[in-house]
């Protein structure tokens, strides 16, 4: 009776068409990356065999490193922000009247495009005429900064966007877990006489702790990765200072046209978001996990 | 996940009042925590607002006045500035024929596997789901360079070809994921019965599974065109002729050309976040639905 259902013939045109898809243009290119590591290539000439040299040069690269410690910064500031959404969903999904609403209002920044964000900041941060300095400016703040253009504050100043467009995106995902936490566990802890804190804190925090572990994942891969808003609001400048992997192995590439050592770092890239991936789940794991 | 929308729905009439003597500092403590999300949903909002503001005004508005102020004398000759002067027509055509055909393709390409995969019995299902479910993992900025040397020697540089498919291929983990969770939790009996009746697989895909899975479809189909409409890499890497650049990458080149206008650069930039903030007005359920469905599936 089964035998319809496991017609190989069927299989393989439901299946195929999509498989080659994402071998030819996700797996196939990622080793091919590797592999053109090992390149002296400009993109478009002959490509020379140079052994580990990009490697070699790579890890020895201190634009390389300090990319790298870019990334992590953000991953860091961006781990970070999650207790506060946190919060904010603890007290939005506690049936309080037009959460609603602003939870959506929240997630607006989430659905627009990276470039109009980028564009969008880096004119609230116009040293003379943005929003951030006219405000500072309403403060009494005198020496207002020069944002985007100081290699001190640059790196930071592109935070606040990243922050900006998530914070609607984890809330939303904190509140859907929270909004699953039975009611009847909160009833009970309250007849018991349990303080809306202790609930918090006690109950609801221990139960979503599965979905936290995976918005950590997803914030600290995703800052590994992290590339519109820098390569728009600052290409990586001024002067290196808002380098990250990504965008480092962007300029190599496509502006340096140093296709093999660019490959190299992508590859670098995959290697550590990977290991990340492994790390984080490897620290995360309990045997008490909830699922949902 | 789609338990979610009806219970936050249900929550608010929940909403029983504890009488008690803190009831008065809990009043205290509720405006407070009140302040501080209406303040939250300022600074989330506010950025937009004041873009819109900026958009209608003249530069001499802009640069002389509080970043609070109205405009005056709105200016819209800046929306037909922006819309006449430069490609955007093209961009945004561009844009929306390719979001529209890479999440049919998408779409289709995943119901496929996930039918397949669900439904179905072979050997190799774990390891092809399994090959899907990594790809999800990998980082595509670590995959442009070989694709960008793929596509060249495949002539497809600065077609939309190159687009459409690295789009689809690269959307196909995570609607997968989505589809999954449905495909798992829906009873399977009505395709049972289609078997012992005879019916060919075909047929049992098109005429049941698909027409049943449409809500999950529909959601996942709304978190594919936000990502499709705001995607820049792929955009900026493999297209180089204004002919088929789309808004994103459009508005990124034509933005820098005006430098100070920035009634211009304003009006620009609201133009290309109108259809998703319009989308956003009347399919938000939707799109909550989808992004929360599709981050904690991963």
């Amino acid at each position: 009776m089964k035998n319809v259902m496991s017609n190989k013939y069927v299989i393989a045109l439901y299946t195929l068409p999509a498989l080659l898809l994402i071998l030819t243009l996700i797996y196939i290119p990622i080793v091919l990356s590797g592999y053109y590591g090992f390149m002296d290539w400009d993109g478009i000439g002959e490509m020379t065999f140079i052994g580990l040299d990009n490697y070699i040069t790579l890890i020895q690269d201190k634009l390389f490193w300090t990319s790298t410690y870019h990334s992590f910064l953000l991953a860091i500031f961006s781990t970070a922000s999650l207790l506060l959404y946190l919060a904010i969903s603890l007290v939005l999904a506690s049936k309080i009247k037009g959460s609603d609403l602003l939870r959506k209002i929240y997630l607006i920044p989430m659905l627009l495009s990276s470039v109009a964000i980028a564009q969008l900041w880096m004119k609230i941060f116009d040293p003379t005429n943005g929003m951030a300095n006219k405000l500072l400016e309403m403060f009494g703040v005198e020496n207002t900064p020069i944002w985007l253009a100081d290699p001190d504050i640059a790196l930071y100043a592109i935070f606040i966007p990243v922050i900006w467009q998530f914070a609607g995106f984890y809330i939303l995902i904190y509140y859907a877990a929270l909004k699953n936490v039975p009611d009847e566990i909160i009833e009970a802890a309250k007849i018991d006489g349990a303080s809306s804190l202790q609930i918090a804190y006690k109950i609801k925090l221990p139960l979503i702790s599965g979905i936290f572990k995976v918005t950590i994942m997803l914030a600290v891969v995703g800052s590994l990765k992290y590339f519109d808003l820098i390569y728009v609001m600052t290409g990586g400048g001024p002067n290196g200072a808002s380098e990250v992997m990504a965008s480092y192995m962007y300029k190599e590439a496509f502006k340096l046209n140093n296709f093999g050592y660019g490959s190299a770092i992508g590859f670098g890239l995959l290697v550590i978001a990977l290991f990340m991936t492994w790390l984080i789940s490897k620290l995360t794991k309990s045997k008490d996990d909830v699922q949902f | 996940m789609s338990e979610v929308s009806t219970q936050s729905s249900a929550a608010t009439t929940l909403s029983a009042p504890h009488k008690t003597k803190k009831s008065y500092l809990n009043k205290i403590g509720f405006g407070f925590l009140y302040l501080i999300l209406g303040l939250f949903a300022v600074i989330q909002i506010y950025p937009l607002i004041w873009l819109l503001f900026f958009s209608l005004k003249t530069n001499q508005e802009v640069f002389g006045m509080s970043p609070f102020s109205l405009p005056q004398d709105p200016q819209w000759g800046n929306y037909t500035k922006a819309w006449t002067s430069g490609n955007i027509g093209v961009y945004f055509f561009n844009s929306v024929w390719i979001t529209v055909l890479s999440v049919a393709l998408t779409i289709i390409l995943a119901s496929f596997v996930t039918f397949a995969v669900t439904r179905m019995s072979w050997k190799l299902s774990g390891l092809v789901l399994g090959l899907f479910l990594v790809a999800y993992m990998i980082p595509l900025h670590s995959t442009i360079i070989p694709l960008f040397n793929m596509y060249n020697s495949a002539n497809l540089i600065d077609s939309p070809v190159s687009i459409v498919l690295s789009y689809t291929a690269f959307n196909l983990p995570l609607t997968i994921m989505i589809l999954l969770g449905f495909y798992r939790t829906f009873p399977r009996e009505i395709e049972e019965a289609a078997v012992m009746d005879g019916c060919s697989v075909h047929r049992i895909f098109f005429r049941i599974t698909l027409p049943m899975t449409v809500p999950v479809l529909s959601t996942t189909a709304i978190i594919n065109m936000i990502y499709n409409w705001n995607e820049f890499v792929f955009v900026n890497t493999f297209i180089s002729s204004d002919n088929w650049k789309t808004l994103t990458v459009g508005i990124n080149n034509f933005v820098g050309q005006y430098l100070t206008d920035w009634g211009a650069i304003g009006a620009t930039l609201v133009i290309s976040i109108v259809p998703i903030l319009l989308a956003f007005l009347f399919l938000s359920d939707k799109i909550v639905e989808g992004m929360a469905a599709g981050s904690v599936k991963g």
